[in-house]
């Protein structure tokens, strides 16, 4: 079982990026459970998702407080947030930043991917440009950096999945799996 | 007018159905028997206003064949009176039933 | 069949459409909102042929669903919490009607203080209404219990509350099987009462009923949930038979040879089997009974599993005040006419949502094999 953690801001569709996930892995016919923090959802506070991930039926039924792996869907969040807590040694930190792995300066216990996510929905218009709409770009990024669920079967759960723009959804998620910068 | 009354014995609980329920509508429920006081109207002061039919809470009043002029229900007149207290011009007098 | 990552509402949603429900009528709720979302969406596209029914209130939303199943439909309804409390007058009605409604319920926890998490004290509240009650542990079990829901319901004519946990399940998407409509419909027929309103042969429901025969009807009442024991067990059966899935009136795990045996509803049941595994695996000999029909309540069931025990630990996450948790009652009201019976440790925690992991649960296997009496209450995580 892997156990991921999904930081972002309300608005920036870090839910939906849970359920297109779980939406994925269903296709694959493994288990999953995508699930928001629960609370009452504001546009820009910091938010968080978790995904449970196995071969076999998924038991345990609470929040995430050591996680494999983390995904932080706006670089804003570091140091604002406690990003870190509870990740396991060896686990990856992916973040949406313009900057490269090693100058984050996380500790070297983790990996480190980062991909610009934020340039990638600005160019397929996905938002506006005050709050461009990441999710579909980190996803595909995810699928490189941690890899649960083939590309094909992500690309398509996102076409059917997001609400607006299915193909430049659909690029974004490519565009992000290919330029996604991996150290460690 | 009205079904013929069922008599149905109830002896234990496998009798009843699962929930309470009239063996008819309120056409065999006759519910006259409550009645102490029988409002009766004048027809010489009736004016046929139809206030006593707004105000009947059963409705017991209708519109009698052949005359259509106001008349009481006593299958189902509880007797409340209030027909006599609301009638504008007194032509509601009441006897006392079984008498 | 098809396999879907869908949410526990929308699980709920699906439950009533394969059911083939003919009226909704409901009040949006956090955290049920979604259940009728969906339903309302189905209803407006066709996919669904039900009259939707919209209400200004859930007391509104009961009784909706009471004249559709009176008048011979079958009917679906869904709230929370404040929303079920504000039922409950009506719940008694349904029951004393005998209309087989089935409604789901999102547990969450009730205000004041405003609480949107979840906490099993709203539906435990309405115990007493003469409502089946089946607690999900998983959103596969959430949709599947209203398909058996109705299949019971319209056979002993009692309604059942489909309960989860806000959340946890209500928000959660994780893979659900949805079977074919034509498997459903062979498992399903269609409602049919001879107890309905009915122009050609007219009654009177519910009127009057004198002391001498009210006790009756009760007793009727709860001989009919009695039946709904027997008949949980058969219905499950046959939906296996179909489905390949077997939902009872508890979910015992690992009790054969267990020395504690852990009692849990909902999701903390479904986590308490993941710590049941881990202490196995300490050799701990431990297990778990998962209560999933709380009413009628598997006195014989829960007797059966637990009287083997050396200890039997009960986790609420409800509370009764004044009382306790109100598992830990039912759980020691049926073991107090077995002989040498286990004692009964009653732990309260989880309230408003507050999350109980794996490692709590463990806890509560390694505080409890410290101890040797049974204790009332005991309250775990509260900061004193």
């Amino acid at each position: 079982m892997i156990e991921i953690r999904f930081h972002g801001r309300g608005g920036q569709g870090t839910v939906v990026a849970s359920k297109i996930l779980a939406d994925a892995l269903t296709r694959e016919g493994k288990f999953i459970q995508a699930f928001p923090e629960f609370g009452v959802e504001r546009r820009g506070a910091p938010v968080a998702a978790f995904a449970r991930i196995s071969d076999t039926k998924i038991w345990p039924r609470h929040k995430i407080y050591e996680p494999d792996h983390i995904v932080i869907l706006d670089p804003t969040l570091i140091g604002a947030v406690p990003l870190l807590d509870g990740l396991k040694p060896g686990g990856w930190i992916l973040v949406n930043t313009t900057k490269k792995p090693s100058q984050l300066g996380f500790p070297k216990e983790f990996k480190v991917a980062t991909v610009d996510a934020t340039h990638i929905a600005l160019k397929y218009r996905l938002g506006s440009a005050a709050s461009p709409i990441v999710n579909t770009a980190m996803v595909g990024a995810f699928a490189r950096v941690i890899p649960v669920v083939k590309l094909e079967t992500l690309l398509d759960a996102i076409e059917e999945g997001v609400p607006i723009k299915p193909k430049e959804n659909r690029a974004a998620a490519e565009e992000a799996y290919n330029s996604v910068i991996m150290e460690g | 007018m009205g079904k013929e009354e069922k008599k149905i014995i109830f002896k234990s609980v496998n009798d009843l159905p699962p929930m309470a329920m009239s063996l008819g509508t309120m056409w065999v429920n006759k519910t006259a028997s409550w009645r102490n006081l029988r409002p009766i109207i004048d027809y010489d002061k009736c004016i046929d206003c139809m206030i006593c039919w707004k105000y009947c809470p059963e409705p017991a009043i209708y519109l009698r064949d052949p005359d259509e002029r106001v008349a009481i229900d006593y299958d189902y007149c509880k007797g409340c009176l209030i027909c006599v207290e609301e009638c504008p011009v007194d032509a509601i007098y009441t006897e006392e039933e079984g008498k | 069949m098809k396999r879907m990552a869908i949410v526990g509402n929308h699980a709920l949603s699906y439950g009533a459409l394969l059911s083939r429900v003919q009226v909704i009528a409901a009040y949006p709720i956090t955290p049920q909102t979604q259940v009728v979302e969906l339903l309302s969406e189905m209803c407006a596209d066709g996919t669904l042929k039900a009259e939707f029914v919209k209400v200004e209130s859930e007391h509104s939303a009961m009784a909706a669903v009471m004249g559709a199943s009176a008048s011979g439909a079958r009917a679906f309804t869904a709230t929370s919490s404040q929303g079920l409390a504000l039922m409950h007058e009506v719940l008694h009605w349904v029951t004393g009607a005998r209309l087989p409604v089935v409604m789901g319920n999102i547990n969450r926890a009730f205000g004041p203080p405003w609480s949107i998490w979840t906490e099993q004290t709203d539906s435990l509240s309405q115990r007493d209404t003469g409502w089946m009650q089946i607690y999900a542990q998983d959103n596969q079990e959430v949709l599947d219990s209203v398909i058996l829901a109705y299949k019971v319901s319209e056979q002993v004519l009692l309604p059942t509350m489909v309960v989860l946990d806000a959340f946890f399940l209500s928000h959660t998407s994780e893979p659900v099987e949805i079977p074919d409509q034509e498997m459903v419909d062979e498992f399903l027929p269609p409602y049919e009462n001879k107890y309905i309103l009915n122009p050609d042969d007219p009654h009177a429901f519910g009127g009057l009923t004198n002391p001498e025969w009210y006790m009756e009807l009760r007793y009727k009442i709860h001989k009919a949930h009695e039946e709904a024991l027997q008949l949980i067990e058969k219905e499950g059966r046959e939906f296996e038979k179909l489905f390949g899935r077997y939902y009872g009136l508890v979910d015992p795990y690992r009790v054969d040879d267990a020395d504690t045996i852990l009692v849990a509803v909902s999701t903390a049941a479904s986590t308490a089997r993941y710590a049941v595994d881990l202490l196995r695996e300490r050799g701990k000999k431990v297990g778990l009974l998962r209560i999933r029909v709380f009413r009628p309540f598997p006195y014989e069931r829960v007797k059966e599993i637990l009287s083997g025990a050396k200890k039997v630990i009960v986790l609420d996450r409800n509370l009764s005040p004044g009382a306790g948790g109100i598992i830990a009652s039912e759980v020691r009201g049926a073991l107090a006419n077995v002989k040498n019976h286990p004692p009964v440790f009653s732990y309260i925690m989880g309230l408003g949502g507050r999350d109980i992991t794996t490692k709590n649960i463990m806890e509560l296997f390694e505080e409890v094999e410290k101890m040797e009496e049974g204790k009332d209450i005991i309250w775990k995580g509260v900061k004193i």
